[in-house]
């Protein structure tokens, strides 16, 4: 099997479905003959053609369109939008037309479309290049978001986009497209959507993240388990329609559950997540649900975002505070 | 018929352009069914306006009567598996397309037999059967999706193409401008059919952009683009189907600016005298003598294919089919609270 990093394994994920899929269509700014901001879709222009790794120019809103245009006709548009930031020039083509077709139209069409976007900090880059603003799609019923962690969940995960009916916003953690290489397994691999993923067991606290800040959270819990604190680690993936099964499962086990994400604090996913758990698993919990987040801010400058980003030492602390109330 | 520096002159001077259409060389049989559908659009939008003045219809009605000849010009190029997309005013892209005054009734009732099952409304229309992909309540949203449909088809190895209607407002949205650089690029077998009524919902388009001819956006994107009385539906017809072959030939978009005007208020029965900056009772009497119904019956009747009798006859005809239809939308039922959860997903997945 080969090791792959993030960036690697979505280029395997989408270089396996052009293959194995004709209908399935590229499309973005700088995807094709250039290969992609992040290198994601490099040679694909040379094995596929431009018709069908199309170039586009610089309309984030034209192209989600005609995505939504294609889609409704048969075609599976996987579009590249270069920076999560960029994506709020689309966002009334994804949350007036993308997420209501299926609804508006009581079910004749689908709209099978993939719009791909690297998100989140800790990258060094300026303004509107490390948003981690996922709560606003998981506001907006009809859209899926899927968060891949490794290599390998990206291709599974990716995969299993492109081939749902519903369009899915997939946001690939910037920080981490290089960071970690892993075995990803050839050929067709799917993840299921909607299936949170439990990394380990544990009976003390339960910790609920996704993305990029799985690592740092993978790390907390390494020096609290030479404390003696089992974690029970759980990667979401899914954010949107997520998991609740096996988040209450797990605390209904623990008691106690910490949710870590980068995003701004204030009506975040984690506060979605912390509202379930009091109203479903209110007699489990012997600590308040708490959270580690970002701040209530626009995602800081290259030199300072560390004191945004929330690090180990953090997540170590709070995980304490839950597990010592 | 091309415009000077970008300024539509008489076209948009409502007491020009009063007379007969020219019928030269014209099918009577196909004119007469022209006239029929521009009068069966009429008829029926005057009827939604007199059932929301009563109270009847619950929501907003957003009316086209006057602007019939565009659509009706249009659509005798289109196919059923072409790719039509509307917006907020599109009763008579659905209706020119053959569509069913019953689904369209019920619709605006909010009935399950309507053509959105009676979840939508009058700014809500689907027909797929009938090319008619749909229409949304939002201003400009449905251009790039025509735009991608009618990519759809070229990579599909179809001659099908993408059709939309907006307006001059429309044409102000960011979205436009990107739909038609890419259609383009892209060589995209799109109609993008401006219906220039020259008001956006309450303003005059000399109070939101510096020239009346939208086709200069046409231009600019090198796009193949024709100027219209969208009041003469010969000259409609005309001009669109030789848009529309080039399209079906591989020779990528076409634009056609249609210049015409709303006889009703941006919404509902009234006349939006006042309302409108520059909406005159002297312009509306005016634009009723530029009416392209009356237009094309003069033109028939001046060459002897068509009489009073025989448009009176028709008139009964459609307003028979009207009343049925009304009476059947009335008897229909409302859609259950069970549909309102279920179509979200495709399967859905409850957290």
């Amino acid at each position: 099997m080969n090791k792959s990093n993030l960036v690697q394994a979505v280029n395997e994920a989408l270089h396996f479905e052009l293959e194995k899929n004709p209908d399935m269509i590229l499309l973005g700014e700088d995807i094709g003959r250039d290969g992609g901001v992040f290198r994601a879709t490099d040679g694909l222009i040379d094995i596929f053609g431009e018709n069908r790794v199309v170039d586009t120019p610089l309309s984030e809103s034209g192209i989600v369109g005609v995505a939504i245009g294609m889609a409704a006709y048969g075609l599976i548009p996987v579009v590249e939008i270069q920076f999560m930031g960029f994506l709020y020039g689309a966002m009334e083509q994804l949350l007036s037309h993308a997420a209501r077709l299926r609804n508006r139209t009581r079910g004749r069409y689908t709209c099978p479309i993939v719009v791909r976007a690297p998100y989140g900090g800790g990258i060094h880059a300026p303004e509107l290049h490390s948003e981690s603003t996922e709560a606003l799609f998981v506001h907006t019923p009809g859209l899926k978001v899927v968060v891949p962690s490794t290599p390998a969940e990206a291709k599974g995960l990716l995969l299993s986009s492109i081939r749902d009916p519903d369009p899915v916003l997939f946001l690939e953690p910037a920080k981490i497209y290089r960071a970690i290489k892993e075995e990803v397994p050839e050929g067709e691999y799917l993840i299921p959507l909607g299936q949170a993923r439990i990394l380990t067991e544990g009976k003390d606290v339960t910790l609920i993240t996704w993305g990029a800040m799985l690592h740092p959270v993978l790390k907390a819990a390494d020096r609290l388990a030479a404390e003696g604190v089992e974690a029970e680690i759980i990667d979401l993936r899914t954010l949107s329609p997520f998991d609740s099964e096996t988040l209450l499962q797990s605390v209904s086990k623990t008691g106690r559950a910490v949710i870590i994400h980068e995003a701004p604090r204030s009506c975040g996913l984690g506060a979605e997540i912390s509202a379930l758990l009091c109203e479903e698993a209110l007699y489990s919990l012997e600590a308040p649900v708490l959270r580690v987040t970002g701040f209530d801010i626009p995602f800081p400058l290259p030199k300072t975002e560390k004191y945004y980003l929330p690090d180990v030492d953090q997540i170590v602390e709070t995980i304490e505070a839950a597990v010592g109330y | 018929m091309g415009v000077d520096n970008f300024d539509l002159g008489a076209l948009a001077d409502p007491t020009k352009s009063h007379d007969s259409i020219k019928i030269d060389g014209e099918d009577p049989v196909f004119l007469k069914s022209q006239f029929r559908q521009m009068l069966t659009i009429r008829l029926v939008e005057e009827h939604l306006a007199a059932m929301r003045k009563e109270g009847v219809i619950g929501g907003p009605v957003h009316l086209g009567a006057g602007q019939e000849a565009v659509a009706v010009g249009v659509s005798t190029s289109l196919r059923n598996t072409d790719r039509i997309f509307g917006a907020h005013r599109s009763h008579s892209h659905v209706l020119a397309m053959g569509g069913s005054i019953h689904g369209l009734f019920a619709e605006v009732l909010g009935r399950e037999t309507g053509l959105s099952r009676g979840m939508g409304g009058s700014m809500h229309l689907w027909d797929q059967p009938r090319g008619f992909y749909g229409s949304v309540p939002i201003v400009a949203g449905t251009v790039a999706l025509a735009t991608g449909a009618g990519l759809a088809a070229k990579m599909s190895g179809t001659d099908d193409i993408g059709v939309v209607y907006f307006g001059d407002g429309a044409i102000e949205e960011g979205v436009v401008h990107e739909s038609l650089n890419l259609a383009r690029m892209l060589q995209v077998p799109v109609l993008f059919v401006i219906e220039n009524n020259l008001f956006s919902s309450h303003m005059h388009i000399s109070l939101r952009q510096p020239h009346d001819a939208t086709s200069r956006f046409a231009a600019a994107h090198d796009i193949r683009f024709d100027t219209v009385d969208g009041n003469n539906v010969v000259a409609v017809k005309n001009a669109a189907q030789r848009l529309i072959n080039h399209s079906r030939s591989g020779e990528g978009p076409g634009f056609l600016e249609a210049v015409t005007y709303r006889l009703y208020g941006h919404v509902d029965w009234r006349e939006d005298i006042d309302v409108g900056v520059r909406r005159s009772t002297e312009d509306l009497a005016n634009w009723r003598k530029r009416d392209p119904i009356k237009r094309l019956f003069q033109g028939m009747e001046e060459a002897g294919i068509f009489s009073l009798d025989e448009q009176n006859l028709c008139e009964a005809e459609i307003r028979k089919d009207i009343d049925e239809a009304w009476a059947q939308a009335l008897r229909d039922p409302y859609p259950s609270p069970d549909t309102l959860l279920d179509r979200v997903y495709t399967k859905q997945v409850m957290g």
